[in-house]
């Protein structure tokens, strides 16, 4: 029995592997394809795709659009989570375990329903949609998740370190600027990170709330109309690379040296 | 992690920019929403007067019952499916692999979760299509004469969302296997257990707390999600979130749209309910 375990588990985690691994292996590899359509036959290899996916204007404005609402809904989310997480932390509130539960809600509603509330109240508004309600929405997903996390990682050495710089008269500024921010480095860099790959992945809100600029998940999505295309398996392959790159490059730059640093 | 200061004035200068943000940009239009499923659209204009139509709507209308019908036994499945694919393979990576090699091995197994998300769903149609590379090579291998018809089906669906959510749940329950002390498998070897008996009466047990955190979570992001099935499954079994959207999209509905994402909220809330109680119950 334990023999026969033995030699069917790593059977079935390669049959595993090549699940996981099938529809991202097909989308890459019809990317290359010579032909019209992205099926078997493969007769390629053929770089075509890509260049139809470069001189498509739409789609690279598109992806522009989605870094700046990545980069822009990220910076205000980590910055209202700190400040939030900071003076929950650092100061006796009334009805505190209420206001953690208010700021973390929106983490236990879908996406769909935030997203259906939003455009409601844009509507009634006379908001016009645009790239702002959309960074508004990434704003609204995302604040919750780095508060929470920013919020557990707010220890007692931080809090000493605090009070020592303030009896040395450091003013609140200073304080937060020169002591709890750079001690909190590599959290907050990490929930900014985390934040910008949701934002720039999200479909449904930016799909919701935009109207004539789009993000890169909702161009993709309309590119689907046309059906199985290989222009569309260089554009997903396209940005799988980019974003892989991106996390690659953060996991060995930032975070092995905050390890690093964290360890000496 | 005692708070050091108590002139609370200054704190809330600090927790007052987040808060209001999340009044107003969450809970005012979550509010609205509710308001707003009771209202009516007639004749291409909203009614504003209170009335309990549109769910009277719901339970009266095949269609829409139908749609949440489909939500929860597909979710309910992909939920059980992912769970009995996924629980071995953690098991395998935490326990079969040797320490140094079992961060690569995770990490590999989550290397498609950096593909884009709508672009998942289009990758799983290659596969499926009934041209697509299944078909195609199934046909070559003379194991079917005529091409299956997988994509725009519920299977399709269930495929897309198993890919994800395999790759979740290994991480979930990974992480939960490698905090068991092996102290207990060892003490349970010492007292006769085969391997067998002890995975069965020593480590599921420990690990199905992991187990029913993983699966609430899978049942939440599943149940809501409008791509997978959009895509995959096509328009011929709709699921609740398909309902909502066209709602809003082809019809301008917001109502009908509205009290179909109340009736969604509850559902999620049943589900939380379920395992939270199931959780108390198993510590109890």
């Amino acid at each position: 029995m334990s023999a026969l375990l033995n030699r069917l588990a790593p059977l079935y985690a390669a049959f595993i592997y090549a699940f996981i691994y099938l529809p991202v292996g097909v989308l890459v590899l019809f990317s290359f394809q010579g032909g019209r359509f992205p099926i078997l036959p493969f007769n390629g290899p053929s770089l075509k795709w890509y260049r139809e996916v470069l001189a498509d204007e739409d789609l690279v404005e598109a992806m522009i659009n989605s870094l700046f609402v990545a980069v822009g809904s990220s910076a205000v989310a980590v910055i209202l989570g700190f400040l939030a997480a900071y003076g929950l932390a650092r100061y006796l509130l009334p009805a505190r375990g209420l206001q953690r539960a208010l700021l973390t809600a929106p983490l236990t509603v879908s996406y769909l329903v935030i997203g259906l509330g939003l455009l409601m109240l844009f509507n009634q508004l006379g908001v016009p949609r645009s790239l702002l309600t959309i960074g508004i929405g990434h704003v609204v997903l995302n604040a919750p998740l780095c508060f929470a996390i920013l919020y557990s990682q707010m220890g007692d050495h931080q809090a000493n370190a605090e009070r020592a710089a303030r009896d040395l008269g450091a003013g609140e500024w200073q304080l937060l600027c020169l002591v709890s921010v750079p001690m909190l480095a590599p959290s907050i860099l990490a929930s900014y990170l985390l934040s910008m790959t949701f934002s720039w992945d999200e479909f449904i809100v930016a799909f919701l709330l935009s109207r004539f600029d789009v993000t890169l998940p909702v161009e993709i999505f309309s590119m689907l109309r046309s059906g199985l295309n290989p222009k569309t398996n260089a554009a997903g392959s396209l940005v799988f690379l980019l974003t892989l790159g991106a996390v690659i490059l953060a996991e060995l730059f930032i975070f092995r040296r905050a390890t690093r640093r964290g360890r000496a | 992690m005692r708070p050091t200061r108590s002139v609370s004035g200054r704190g809330w200068r600090y927790v007052s920019p987040l808060l209001l943000f999340t009044i107003f940009f969450f809970f005012v239009p979550f509010v609205f929403i509710v308001i707003m499923s009771t209202w009516s659209r007639v004749d291409g204009a909203i009614l504003r007067t209170w009335n309990l139509d549109n769910y009277i709507a719901f339970f009266t209308t095949p269609h829409l019952r139908v749609a949440l019908w489909n939500s929860v036994s597909i979710t309910a499945t992909v939920t059980v499916v992912s769970v009995l694919l996924a629980y071995p393979f953690a098991w395998f990576i935490a326990m079969r692999v040797p320490t140094r090699w079992q961060r690569l091995a995770l990490v590999l197994a989550i290397v498609p979760f950096w593909t884009s998300y709508v672009v998942r769903s289009y990758a799983w149609l290659l596969v499926l299509a009934k041209n697509g590379m299944l078909n195609k090579t199934l046909m070559a291998l003379h194991l079917v004469d005529a091409p299956l018809e997988i994509a725009a089906t519920r299977i399709a669906t269930v495929t897309g969302f198993v890919h994800f959510f395999v790759m979740l749940l290994t991480l979930t329950i990974y992480a939960n296997l490698r905090q068991l002390s092996p102290n207990y498998a060892r003490a349970a070897a010492d007292l006769g257990a085969g391997p067998v008996a002890i995975f069965r009466h020593v480590i599921l047990p420990l690990s199905l707390p992991g187990i029913v955190v993983g699966a609430f979570l899978t049942f939440v992001l599943c149940i809501g999600d409008y791509i997978t099935p959009q895509i995959l499954g096509g328009g011929n079994e709709l699921v609740l979130p398909q309902v909502i959207m066209l709602q809003i999209g082809r019809r301008a509905d917001f109502p009908t749209a509205a009290s179909l994402s109340v009736i969604l909220m509850c559902v999620v809330t049943l589900a939380y309910l379920a395992s939270a109680r199931w959780l108390k119950l198993e510590r109890a």
